[in-house]
């Protein structure tokens, strides 16, 4: 076992695949400068850098993952796929289907996600549930390096598109260009379980589709995803000396859920909160109370997510995404 | 309206100054997030903004501080919401990137290239409502190449709208040099969307303010779109902090957490052969070196320097102004250090 950061277990991940498939190719914005350790390893026909084009470079690498590539396009940021969503709502997730099952676009789409930095509501924003809406899209979202890296395995091994989401607070690259930029004199309320953690000597694909508890608990299960993850056990220590059993489950994929899981744990309980840092309607909290209702499992149901835009302000800003006062608060009023 | 060098160097002082005290805020952690300075492009800015009058629009990048405050925008609100308070210019829900000023038809994004929709949609606007007035677009060279900034070109172009395309060329498009993410000549490839394209130095306040005065008078009398291309400098290159450039002013600190993974996994088996692998190094060198070479200090690309010495003839006169804006600035800072909101 070896220890390592998050993102650097993503690109120690994607290095053992590059060294595996030659077909495996990097592009995107910066991505010379941001990849650098693998661009002077696999060399520049590999890891190549684009203008800033997304319509351009993401459609092209949906049509190079249909024409034999295993591209990983690299979106600066998730918010920033509003520019091209096309290539993915309309030509990556479609082409299965159109083609009959014949044919698919094995394109991972990488890109850092979430708020808690002080950037605003452009480049905080989570939008797992938006993209996970689209049928025929694969929608990941590590909170550990362990997953992180496995799931970047999975992801290269896959056989449709794939959207791999990195959360900015525990990316400890990601964190340091855009929110921190060398200086000591901020401060982020970063998971430490999540930025840093063990990871096997040999990647092995983490399956897709396939959630962890990451906690057992009697009273109430708390199903969340990225740093939700996180700010949930942490609500569920302090829950615990008060003598409410918390347990979190995390769903490592938004598409597909793992719909088993969460039901069976829910069945337990008979109490689900969901934390989820993307928007509140229309998303994987509602998604979720589906799921468990459909299976017929009765429960009490709450949920902490994020219900406007993203303020600037950094104490805007933490009041609105989920924080562990939140949860605390929502766990205390299901148990009324 | 005749060019005046006194009011424009005012405003470039004013805006590289404030800039400055905004750079000190966000070292001292209390700007949170990214910051991007226009300090550098302050000619650019300053040529176009001194010309707009009533009913003119603004569509802004991620570095249009500078735009605004020359605009007439309130600095201390300005400040106060890069410092997050609720009495901030948009209540702190924007910051640097996301500035809104609705009485001077002004808006930010942080979305490279959507100036080009947004000062079309602001030239249809006043075209109706206000005519003789124009919408001016300001952007980086990188966003030439987003598609969306070029089909508004051609759409200024087909609607014959008063719109000001203004580009401010470092030569970055974010961190990767542009000439590797561009080819062919921006000025021939805006001329085949049917749009006005002229060249101008913009560290030279007083070419920029001749140049655009013809092509917005040109607008303003209904004969359609220009480009302006303009060349500058970014002392602080993409943003504050960015790791290249602290590598170069602080080698000894930055450089072992870069060089050694890099070193690492230049010599890992697995991969590439060495030819491939040497390529690799090459093109990071290169973006080092190309750091190394940038003529930020350089005081020839300073624009407000450049204007400061052509003033200096008058120098009483020159020493009166400075003292007027320093002074300005400093009652603007303790205003807004004065009342923290609790």
């Amino acid at each position: 076992m070896r220890s390592m950061f998050f993102t650097q277990a993503v690109d120690d991940a994607l290095a053992q695949a590059m060294a595996d498939d030659p077909r495996i190719v990097l592009f995107g914005e910066d991505t010379p400068l941001l990849r650098r350790n693998l661009l002077v390893r696999f060399g520049p026909k590999r890891v190549r850098g684009a203008p800033i084009s997304e319509s351009a470079f993401l459609g092209a690498g949906v049509a190079a993952a249909m024409s034999g590539l295993r591209p990983v396009v690299e979106m600066y940021m998730v918010d920033f796929l509003g520019v091209c969503m096309d290539a993915l709502l309309n030509h990556a997730a479609k082409v299965e289907a159109f083609s009959g099952g014949k044919w698919t676009a094995p394109v991972v789409v990488r890109a850092p996600c979430g708020g808690g930095y002080g950037d605003g509501g452009q480049h905080g924003q989570s939008l797992w549930g938006w993209l996970a809406h689209i049928p025929g899209v694969t929608v990941l979202v590590p909170s550990t390096p362990a997953d992180a890296g496995g799931l970047m395995l999975a992801a290269l091994q896959h056989d449709g598109p794939v959207i791999f989401l990195e959360h900015k607070l525990l990316s400890e690259t990601w964190l340091e260009f855009l929110g921190s930029g060398g200086r000591r004199t901020v401060w982020f309320d970063v998971p430490a379980e999540g930025v840093q953690g063990t990871v096997p000597k040999k990647w092995e694909p983490v399956p897709i589709g396939k959630a962890i508890l990451r906690r057992a608990g009697a009273d109430v299960t708390i199903v969340s995803v990225g740093v939700g993850v996180h700010r949930s056990l942490e609500a569920a220590q302090t829950l615990e000396t008060e003598g409410i059993s918390a347990g979190v489950l995390d769903l490592r994929t938004v598409s597909p859920l793992d719909k088993t899981a969460v039901c069976e744990a829910v069945a337990q309980t008979g109490r689900l909160l969901v934390v989820d840092e993307d928007y509140e309607g229309f998303g994987l909290a509602g998604e979720l109370s589906a799921i468990v209702l459909e299976a017929g499992v009765s429960c009490k149901y709450a949920r902490v997510c994020t219900q406007t835009t993203i303020p600037y302000a950094r104490h805007l800003e933490d009041q609105i995404l989920p924080n562990k006062q939140r949860i605390y608060a929502s766990v205390r009023q299901l148990m009324q | 309206m005749p060019l005046d060098l006194w009011s424009l160097y005012a405003l470039m002082l004013k805006s590289r100054l404030f800039e400055e005290a905004i750079a000190k805020f966000w070292y001292d952690g209390l700007i949170s997030g990214e910051m991007h300075l226009g300090t550098g492009e302050e000619a650019i800015i300053a040529g176009v903004v001194a010309q707009l009058r009533e009913g003119d629009a603004m569509a802004l990048d991620h570095r249009g501080t500078a735009a605004l405050l020359m605009r007439g925008v309130d600095p201390v609100l300005i400040l106060r919401e890069l410092l997050g308070y609720e009495d901030g210019l948009c209540g702190g829900m924007g910051g640097h990137m996301h500035l809104f000023s609705k009485e001077h038809l002004t808006a930010s994004s942080g979305i490279v290239g959507v100036e080009g929709p947004t000062a079309v949609g602001f030239a249809l606007s006043v075209q109706y409502l206000h005519p003789g007035a124009i919408a001016v677009a300001f952007f980086g060279e990188g966003a030439m190449n987003q598609g969306m900034l070029m089909e508004s070109m051609n759409l200024a172009s087909v609607w014959n709208l008063p719109v000001l395309f203004v580009c401010k060329d470092d030569g970055w498009a974010i961190t990767t040099q542009s000439e590797s993410v561009t080819r062919g000549d921006l000025i021939e490839r805006v001329r085949g969307l049917g749009v006005q394209a002229v060249k101008v130095d913009g560290r030279n306040v007083s070419e920029v303010w001749e140049t655009c005065h013809s092509a917005i008078e040109r607008a303003r009398s209904g004969q359609g779109p220009t480009f302006l291309y303009a060349r500058c400098v970014h002392f602080e290159g993409h943003f504050l902090g960015f790791q290249l450039i602290r590598m170069v002013r602080a080698p000894l600190r930055e450089m072992p957490g870069i060089a050694i993974p890099l070193t690492l996994s230049f010599l890992h088996p697995g991969g590439a052969a060495l030819h491939e692998r040497l390529a690799g190094l090459k093109a990071v060198l290169a973006a080092v070196l190309a750091t190394l070479r940038d003529p930020r200090r350089d005081s020839a690309n300073d624009p407000v320097r450049r204007a400061r010495t052509t003033l200096q003839s008058d120098a009483a006169r020159l020493e009166e102004l400075e003292e007027q804006v320093e002074k300005e600035l400093s009652n603007v800072l303790s205003t807004v250090l004065a009342e923290a909101p609790s």
